[in-house]
């Protein structure tokens, strides 16, 4: 275990704390070296700000991080395939840039992958997180088989859904506040080759987009859609629909270039770093000019092989990318409203198009069925994404705003993209949280988990 | 714990009938901003329910409360916070705006000593009381307001004036010192501003009022501003006038 005192921000690079760093190796927990009175009396001594988990700091607020208090960041665990079941079990520390690494060339997938690879099982499951097949398979947690957990009370259990499910569905979606995630057993999706075929069409507004997604979703297992939120009038919500699946030997072979090699070949590298002091680059007229060109460039039909991080992580090839907001940096801002709320949606893409804040892409997908954690994310529904740059005045009344629609139909907000949220916009979209804070109550009574938002939000 | 766009949610006011203060808290009234807490002399002759104008930007109701401070007993500010921290929580910005305008001269040493003892002595122990649970909880400012009446001091006010270097010299030092532990110290160094502080007396160029303090100190939190002058060309200002010969400077403060 080694400790560092260091100020953390989430992705966003808004609103730092400085807390005390834990690193400590799942071998020392499962030994019993490291006790979680250990990890929580991090903080040099100040006790009572509690720890939390943080994997790779990809969430975009201060969910992993603990101002005075202990922040704990697991190191990688074993990666144990099970090809018979198609499982793996996996310390809650691998990334999942780590672990497709290990199973990709095996012929196996992560059942659900997120914008970027740069996460840890741990938070994929903390976050209940959703990626593209989100309308077919469900979210991350729908895909759990187990868990082992260090709880508040320095027991180190492991559960199944069936085993304690209050406890199990409080953990999906609960952002590290129920206990430390040390392990999971996860099932995989088997694939045949590295590739995608992926369609992409060039859609010219959002009401044809809302249609077109509606009636074909249903054909492939990944769809989203890429939204220019700077055009406005008839191209209001104009945008790149993607959709595909992987890719079998068959479809490779009818394409020649796609069958050389190994087909399940999988070394994504990093084309470029962004240095750190870069100014704000991502200004109106500069997100104005690539939306304009890129969505030129796309073609109006197409069918093509993509690649792993083309198709699931292209932003994963610029390293740091999130330093291009400059110093003030920025916030994501991810909702979800029921499918029969698309006025609101048209409503809410119109006021951002208007507002002349820079939205850089914005993305735009369909939600299945939820998975049944108290706090998570996914509801049927329509989910819009869109990163804004933090430093731009007005942008709190746009916020505002936007809250107040969502909530009006009866959306909700993704606490691993939350920067901005108060304790009633969290409440109001989220029916279960006292059901999750009695579960609190009962695992982590003097409440030992804390996290920068859980104080912020009023969750604990 | 302010959010992204650096909207605290708690704001402690030691000094509560600060109209500058005031000021402040009206302009970081937002949908985050939860309670406001008026550390005064007297809590019951505090107008809590008025404090906030409808019109800031809270849009809700913000909690106001009043809690009993006295600038001139050092041993009761640590306790003070705490009792503070236990029932309202983090501290997200802390503004230390109490302070006794007088130009007591060259013959009230004991009026003067009093001066000091609450703008410079007071802000010290309570400075360092607030400092102490912003380095714990490992994030928070303290806005201190300064004037420039210590950048340098003039004859008409020189005992004041000195206090405020005081008050300074400790806030920027304080901020030096929190350097890496997450808190922070923002000093703010006013021109003469038009509050019921300053009611009756004689207008300096450069002057200003809460309002515009109020903006300037919201924008410094937003930039995060280890300074802050008021009006900003004060800055320039001051820049010379303190290198202006003795002679010279005796001449402009009429």
């Amino acid at each position: 275990m080694r400790r560092a005192r260091v100020e953390l921000s989430g992705w966003g690079r808004t609103a730092p704390s400085v807390g005390t760093l834990v690193d400590v190796a799942p071998g020392e927990l499962r030994d019993g070296s490291v006790k979680v009175d250990d990890l929580i009396r991090g903080g040099d001594g100040d006790d009572g700000r509690g720890a939390i988990a943080r994997g790779r700091g990809r969430a975009y607020g201060d969910p992993a991080q603990n101002g005075g208090g202990a922040v704990v960041r697991l190191g990688p665990g074993a990666i144990v395939l099970d090809d018979a079941r198609g499982t793996v079990t996996v310390g809650a520390g691998v990334s999942l840039d780590e672990l497709l690494r290990h199973l990709v060339p095996r012929g196996w997938f992560v059942p659900v992958t997120p914008g970027t690879r740069f996460v840890t099982v741990g938070g994929c499951i903390a976050s209940d997180i959703h990626g593209k097949n989100h309308h077919v398979d469900g979210s991350f947690g729908a895909h759990v088989d187990a868990l082992t957990m260090l709880l508040a009370d320095g027991t180190l259990v492991s559960i199944t859904p069936e085993s304690d499910a209050e406890l199990w569905w409080a953990t999906l979606g609960g952002m590290g506040l129920t206990g430390l995630i040390v392990d999971a057993t996860v099932r995989l999706i088997p694939i045949e080759t590295s590739r995608c075929m992926v369609d992409t069409e060039r859609v010219p507004n959002l009401d044809s987009l809302i249609q077109r997604m509606e009636t074909g979703d249903e054909h492939y297992r990944y769809s989203v859609a890429w939204i220019d939120l700077v055009a406005r009038g008839a191209a209001l919500g104009r945008s790149v629909l993607t959709r595909g699946d992987h890719a079998t030997l068959d479809d490779l072979a009818d394409i020649s270039r796609g069958a050389e090699g190994d087909p399940l070949a999988f070394a994504p590298g990093t084309l470029a770093d962004v240095p750190p002091g870069v100014p704000n680059v991502l200004n109106r007229l500069a997100v104005r000019a690539f939306n304009e060109v890129w969505y030129r460039k796309a073609p109006a039909q197409h069918r093509s092989v993509e690649s792993i991080t083309g198709f699931f992580h292209p932003l994963d090839m610029v390293g740091s990318w999130n330093r291009l907001y400059g110093r003030a940096g920025f916030l994501q801002y991810q909702f979800v409203v029921p499918f029969e709320a698309t006025d609101t949606l048209r409503e809410i893409v119109d006021r951002v198009a208007s507002s002349g804040h820079a939205s850089f892409l914005a993305v735009l997908k369909r939600f299945g069925p939820e998975s049944g954690g108290m706090l998570s994310f996914p509801t049927p529904g329509w989910t819009l994404t869109l990163d804004l740059p933090a430093g731009a005045s007005g942008l709190d009344r746009l916020i505002a705003d936007l809250d107040r629609l969502v909530l009006g139909v009866g959306g909700r907000h993704y606490l691993a993209k939350d920067a901005t949220a108060t304790p009633d916009v969290i409440r109001a979209g989220y029916p279960r949280l006292d059901e999750w804070r009695a579960v609190r109550r009962r695992v982590d009574p003097d409440h030992r988990w804390a996290s920068d938002q859980a104080r912020r939000l009023d969750l604990l | 714990m302010n959010n992204a766009v650096h909207q605290p949610q708690t704001i402690v006011v030691l000094g509560g009938r600060s109209d500058i203060a005031r000021a402040i808290v009206t302009e970081l009234a937002s949908p985050a901003l939860r309670r406001v807490v008026l550390a005064v002399r007297d809590p019951s002759a505090a107008d809590t329910a008025g404090y906030l104008d409808p019109s800031a930007g809270a849009g809700h109701d913000v909690e106001v409360d009043a809690i009993e401070f006295d600038a001139t007993d050092p041993a009761s500010h640590e306790p003070l916070i705490e009792r503070l921290v236990a029932e309202y929580g983090d501290l997200d910005v802390v503004v230390q705006a109490f302070g006794q305008l007088g130009a007591p001269g060259l013959d009230d040493p004991v009026a003067s000593a009093e001066l000091a003892t609450v703008n410079f002595t007071g802000a010290v122990s309570s400075g360092l009381a607030v400092a102490r649970q912003l380095r714990r909880q490992g994030h928070g400012t303290l806005v201190v307001l300064s004037s420039v009446a210590g950048v340098r001091t003039r004859a008409s006010n020189f005992v004041y004036g000195s206090t405020k270097a005081g008050q300074d010299a400790f806030a920027t030092g304080l901020g030096h010192a929190l350097h890496g532990s997450g808190a922070r110290v923002m000093t703010v160094r006013p021109g003469f501003v038009r509050s019921s502080m300053t009611a009756g007396m004689d207008e300096a160029p450069f002057s200003t009022d809460p309002a515009e303090v109020g903006a300037a100190v919201a924008n410094g939190l937003r930039r995060g501003s280890d300074v802050v002058w008021v009006p900003g060309v004060l800055r320039f200002v001051f820049g010379l006038l303190r290198f202006a010969p003795g002679f010279v400077w005796r001449k402009l403060d009429r």
